[in-house]
């Protein structure tokens, strides 16, 4: 599966959002309908399933999926 | 002070308060998944009691428990709302929908900020907690869910009822383990009475399916450990009863200003006549000898519906199937009903319920709004053989038909908490 789909996956489990809604320029909070207790438990959710630390700093800085597809191919993450 | 003629009595009674009626009941229990399949079963006898599936047995010297049955999460819960609520809330929010729609406030129309909610739990969010707890000692303290605390804290099945019906009046829980729905329907009956709300949904709900929560009950040998034969296990009043049988469930009843519920042509189900609270200031879990504060409680309930105790027609005993609890609140009934005792009847729907612990007293009053509207009398359906101390009527095994016209329901939790709840045909 592809880096995307599996973000997909991810947000589509924890939002109940359609995957047709996730869209790289889709906000988090704006568009899928996240709160700041969601926010922290997606974060989570990437961390467990790519094996990796997202710090607080960098959490703030990913506020759409785009961004996040982007931070984690950064990460040396290819899918 | 109002005087009030009583139709049914024909005698004066002063009523001091705010009248106030129920309108609306819930329940998702072991005995269905709705207030009419639950007082169905309750009426025939049929238990709800089976062979322990939630969890496994071999963990366990009490193998049976109450579960609800055929529920799916799907039907009542998109999956990205489901994981935020722990089970006792799911339970909570499903009745509380029910008890709303039967009560028609939602078409009729009511001010949100004149509409409370008030339901307890005994353990609150146990699945949640012990689920996190493994988390920590797993995986640790960074990966504890940013859910864990408002799914677990008590107090959230009564917000998050309160989001889903758009309730914005008086709102909290109570806890006082067995006693807890009870309490909430105290604490519904005042609020409405001062004018603080025009109707509240009121109950408790309790999913305590967990290795702590059965284990600790088991832990205390204050569970029924007849595996055999889980339909009779729980046998209140009955000589050969071995302890309670583990329950979970939820609810609620919906309480209304008397003269509001008029005004919009309400179906109104019974009057919440009064209520009467105690404790026993005694024990942690035994009760007072002779059931001292139980029959305080009634007593109390009595007076303040301004009635007399040869009024009493029914109690909806609290009659877990405990040594302790049942000829002890036999005593108290004694005590506290005098004469009219040998006249009353006295039944323990936990009978076919099991114990729902936060959830009981909401239920049994439940029950008791319902055989005053119908006339019948559900019973103590597995009582085979009264067991000593035990020497009332407790309708054993056939529901009865009767025109019950004022009744009780105790609910006494461990802790020395007595609450009875007085009931009014309307």
């Amino acid at each position: 599966m592809s880096l995307e789909n599996r973000v997909t996956e991810i947000i589509v489990n924890k939002l109940g959002v359609k995957p047709e809604e996730v869209a790289p320029s889709a906000n988090f909070q704006t568009d899928l309908g996240a709160d700041s207790l969601d926010l922290v438990e997606l974060m989570m959710d990437f961390e467990d399933s790519f094996s990796l630390k997202i710090s607080d700093e960098e959490a703030g800085n990913l506020k759409t999926v785009g961004a996040v597809v982007n931070f984690l191919k950064d990460k040396g993450i290819e899918a | 002070m109002r005087r009030r003629i009583s139709k049914q009595r024909k005698a004066e009674v002063e009523v001091a308060y705010r009248r106030v009626v129920i309108t609306g009941l819930g329940a998702i229990t072991p005995l269905g998944n709705t207030a009419a399949e639950c007082w169905d079963k309750a009426l025939k006898g049929i238990s709800g009691i089976d062979v322990l599936t939630l969890l496994d047995p071999d963990l366990f010297t009490s193998k049976i428990s109450g579960e609800v049955r055929n529920y799916d999460v799907d039907e009542h819960f998109d999956r990205a709302q489901a994981r935020k609520l722990d089970r006792y809330t799911q339970f909570a929010m499903i009745a509380s929908r029910e008890a709303y729609k039967m009560s028609g406030l939602g078409s009729d129309g009511i001010d949100p900020t004149r509409l409370g909610v008030i339901i307890g739990s005994g353990i609150g969010g146990i699945h949640t907690l012990e689920n996190e707890y493994l988390v920590v000692l797993e995986r640790g303290t960074d990966r504890i869910s940013p859910f864990f605390c408002p799914k677990m804290i008590g107090n959230m099945a009564a917000g998050m009822v309160a989001i889903d019906l758009n309730a914005k009046g008086v709102n909290y829980a109570t806890i006082t383990a067995c006693a807890t729905s009870g309490h909430a329907i105290a604490g519904a009956l005042d609020s409405i009475r001062l004018g603080r709300a025009d109707a509240i949904i009121a109950g408790g709900s309790e999913a305590p399916m967990t290795l702590l929560g059965l284990g600790g009950f088991c832990a205390m040998k204050a569970l029924s450990t007849r595996n055999d034969d889980p339909k009779h296990a729980s046998r209140p009043f009955d000589r050969d009863r071995d302890g309670f049988v583990i329950a979970e469930g939820a609810a609620v009843i919906l309480l209304e200003e008397y003269e509001f519920a008029r005004a919009r042509g309400a179906d109104i189900i019974a009057e919440v006549a009064g209520c009467g609270m105690t404790c026993d200031a005694f024990h942690m879990t035994a009760p007072a000898d002779g059931g001292e504060g139980a029959a305080r409680a009634m007593k109390l309930a009595v007076e303040e519906a301004g009635m007399s105790t040869s009024d009493v027609d029914y109690v909806n005993a609290h009659g877990t199937s405990t040594q302790l609890n049942d000829p002890n609140e036999t005593a108290a009934i004694r005590t506290a009903l005098g004469k009219r005792a040998d006249e009353v009847m006295v039944s323990s729907t936990k009978s076919v319920t099991g114990h729902l612990l936060g959830a009981a007293g909401a239920a049994e009053a439940m029950f008791t709004a319902l055989a005053l509207r119908h006339g019948m009398v559900p019973p103590t359906a597995t009582l085979e053989n009264p067991g000593e101390g035990c020497d009332l009527d407790y309708v054993p095994q056939k529901a009865r038909k009767a025109d019950i016209e004022f009744a009780l329901s105790n609910s006494l939790g461990f802790g020395g908490h007595n609450v009875t709840i007085a009931l009014r045909k309307v």
